[in-house]
């Protein structure tokens, strides 16, 4: 075995260190709310690659209460739940411990936090899997191991000898098909017997003296391997990736051996899954195979929940019943002034009455009953106004508890739960690897990685949804291109419905003006972020897992977390946001905004002044800029201009406070603005251009 | 006879001779890519992303970086 470590790492590292060793109980890493957790109770993380089925195992153990939050500086989710006297740890997978992405550094935190560590592997990938599990060891940490998927080994005529792999690492193992629920009782034994392994021998006298300056053997080894965080945290320099290459390669090494005496290997035929695998990344069957799943996609994000169940969600139970209900108890004593619409099929208005309660409804019950008569046995728009100023805020047009209860409840949950449901069975079926392979090539041209596909495509459905995808994404440098791009280029499925049908009343020439500059303009924001923004796209090396059907139970659990997760971040934001548009229609400052858009909009726009309505009550609610643009007499490249314009600003309150919370604040600032500008710019040049 | 991951055809197998240096050299490792490492290569899409397959694994590696692993025929 080379000695790797000599001539380059921890001698360079312990002579260049820049502050002097601190005593061991008095550093600290920046320690995190998430994982400080109980300090009376230790610390179980389950780790392993991606796709193993750590989830199950997790689910498993960790009963009902999962907490879930944004692992605190990153968008990467962890769970966190109570097993016996543990505090149990999901982590990402990951392929070893390390810090090239923001997953690697995420796990990497919880691990070096952890007690004890279950480590599950791919019983098919043992070559891949048992790398990081013999990092885990040579950390020092006790672990137990995991062998999952051994129905699948089985198919594929492998033999595992669990027992000479127990050998061999020097920790416990057990076998599991945890999909099966098979061998998962076992688990809690190999919780109970975990231990500290058979180390890279080599290693011992480089991590001992490591060991009295970062104080622990998990930190000494990831400073020997190169890790510049973990280095910078105890103020030393980073070693030499030389060296982490030949730690590396003599871990490949002895992994290779130990998988050479477990796994005896008789040649099978594939598999029909591996068939169907296979022809996902093929040049002829690929793009097939996409158009079908980006089509099912959309069609079940974009237009059943997107459009049918949030139509039904938002505008009959929202805005028809819970609303009315709320708003007509507040008239009960307030003065009030309500309209009542019937409206049609297309929502066109069949009949209109007003009804006065200058002291509220309670003493006029006789008008109110009226009002109920007329509403009823139709589709019936309500609108109250009341006089007071507060009570507006809070329960009018706009109100901030009104208007964040229909959002969401009855816009924000449905499209969540669609979107998550659609995600996790895409997640587990391991198709996402498969498709960021086809298309990497096409998404580089504007600086994304193959992965970013599937936020752009989900935008088409609803762009809301789509920016909280963008953390599929691996690096923050991506996340703010993908953001960008969909905020800016991408109309979400409300939108596409408006411009359909004008398009189709412009005829041919207006709709391939309008494509080709909305797609030029992607492509150019695009290329322009790619280079502006420092740091390069990364470089795909992907390993693809084999495809399976999804678990029900699984796919139900995950959405299930992460809608509740997502819900619980978001609504007050949305409070805040509805709060903030209401204060501004109040005081008058929406109308001002108007007034103050309507030169721009006849002179540069050249629309008729009133499109400045349809803009701005359009980034509120997306269906009002709609009907706007619908009652304009507009010339075909009217259209153009108007459509490109409302294309381009960011489409509605929804996606701007999702991206505040996904980007932060001065990021996601800087992405709205610049797409007011951008819209107005290219919108007034396409508009000095044609008309 | 050395020469370049991305100029492999489909179908056949190779033995990996070098491997680019840096952090994607480390990445390369841990999935078990290493000089010495027998691969088969078994799609070529268009633009040159190449799916490999070595010990039951499939791996996606774009042009770029198979253009900086040197291979060597069986």
């Amino acid at each position: 075995m080379p000695s790797p470590i000599v001539d380059t790492g921890p001698e360079r590292a312990l002579t260049s260190k820049t502050h002097p060793p601190q005593p061991h109980a008095g550093h600290h890493h920046p320690r995190t709310d998430i994982l400080a957790g109980d300090p009376s109770k230790r610390k179980l993380v389950l780790v392993g690659n991606p796709n193993v089925g750590k989830s199950v195992f997790f689910n498993y153990l960790s009963g009902l209460y999962v907490d879930v939050s944004n692992f605190p500086g990153t968008t990467v989710e962890v769970a966190k739940a109570s097993y016996l006297e543990y505090d149990l740890y999901d982590t990402p997978g990951i392929y070893g411990v390390s810090s090239f992405n923001d997953e690697e550094t995420v796990a990497r935190d919880i691990i070096l936090n952890a007690d004890l560590i279950v480590n599950i592997v791919d019983g098919v990938h043992l070559e891949r899997d048992l790398f990081l599990t013999q990092q885990l060891i040579d950390m020092g940490k006790p672990v137990g191991v995991a062998v999952n998927m051994l129905d699948e080994a089985r198919h594929q005529k492998l033999d595992i000898d669990l027992a000479a792999l127990e050998r061999e690492l020097g920790v416990p193992v057990i076998g599991t098909v945890a999909t099966q629920r098979e061998g998962l009782d076992a688990i809690h034994d190999l919780i109970r017997s975990v231990r500290e392994g058979r180390q890279n021998p080599s290693l011992h006298a480089e991590l001992h003296r490591l060991l009295s300056v970062v104080g622990s053997q998990g930190e000494a080894l990831l400073v020997l391997e190169g890790d510049p965080v973990i280095a910078a945290r105890h103020g030393l320099k980073t070693v030499v990736s030389s060296s982490r290459d030949e730690l590396y390669i003599d871990r490949r090494n002895r992994v290779n051996t130990i998988v050479a005496q477990v796994v005896s290997h008789a040649q099978t035929g594939r598999r029909l899954s591996s068939l169907f695998g296979r022809a996902t990344v093929s040049p002829i069957w690929g793009l097939p195979i996409l158009a079908v799943i980006l089509f099912l996609l959309y069609q079940f994000v974009g237009v059943l929940v997107a459009q049918d169940l949030v139509g039904f969600t938002e505008s009959t139970v929202g805005n028809r019943i819970v609303e009315v209900a709320i708003k007509g108890a507040v008239a009960r004593n307030a003065a009030t002034e309500i309209t009542v619409e019937r409206v049609g099929a297309h929502d066109e208005i069949i009949a209109e009455r007003n009804f006065s309660f200058p002291d509220g409804r309670f003493a006029n019950p006789a008008l109110w009953k009226e009002a109920q008569d007329f509403a009823s046995g139709h589709t019936a728009n309500w609108t109250f106004k009341y006089s007071n100023p507060w009570i507006v805020v809070f329960f009018g047009e706009f109100g901030a508890i009104t208007m964040t209860l229909t959002y969401l409840l009855f816009l924000l949950m449905p499209l969540v739960i669609g979107f998550y449901l659609a995600l996790s069975v895409l997640e587990d079926s391991g198709y996402l690897p498969r498709l960021a392979t086809i298309v990497d090539r096409t998404l580089r041209v504007i600086g994304l990685n193959g992965r970013a596909i599937i936020p752009l495509i989900l935008g088409f459905g609803c762009v809301t949804m789509a920016t909280i995808t963008t953390r599929l994404l691996g690096t923050n440098r991506e996340k703010t291109i993908a953001t960008t791009i969909l905020q800016l280029a991408i109309p979400c499925s409300a939108q596409l419905g408006v411009i359909a049908a004008l398009l189709a009343t412009a005829g041919p020439a207006a709709t391939a003006i309008y494509a080709a500059v909305i797609f030029s303009f992607l492509v150019a924001v695009g290329t322009s972020m790619s280079r502006l923004i420092p740091g390069e796209t990364s470089a795909l090396l992907l390993d693809l897992p084999p495809m399976r059907f999804p678990r029900v139970g699984n796919v139900v659990q995950k959405t299930a977390y992460k809608t509740y997760f997502f819900m619980k971040e978001a609504s007050p934001w949305f409070f805040v946001g509805a709060l903030a548009v209401s204060i501004l229609q109040v005081t008058g400052a929406l109308v001002a905004v108007q007034d103050l858009l309507q030169p721009l909009v006849v002179s540069w726009l050249k629309l008729p002044k009133e499109a400045a309505t349809a803009f701005v009550m359009g980034l509120v609610r997306r269906d009002f800029g709609a009907a706007g643009l619908y009652s304009m007499d507009l010339s075909p490249y009217q259209t153009v201009a108007a459509l490109v314009t409302i294309t381009l600003f960011v489409p509605c309150i929804a996606s701007v406070v999702v991206m505040l919370k996904e980007r932060g604040l001065k990021e996601g600032m800087i992405i709205w603005t610049g797409s007011f500008v951008l819209a107005l710019v290219v919108g007034g040049l396409v508009a000095q251009l044609l008309i | 006879m050395p020469m370049l991951l991305s100029t492999v055809r489909k179908g056949s197998r190779v033995r990996i001779a070098g491997l680019p240096l840096g952090d994607m050299r480390s990445q390369l490792i841990r999935l078990g890519l290493m000089e010495g490492t027998v691969v088969e290569c078994l799609e070529r899409l268009p633009g040159g992303t190449l799916v490999l397959l070595h010990s039951r694994q499939e791996v996606a590696v774009s042009t770029e970086l198979a253009a900086s692993i040197t291979v060597s025929s069986l």
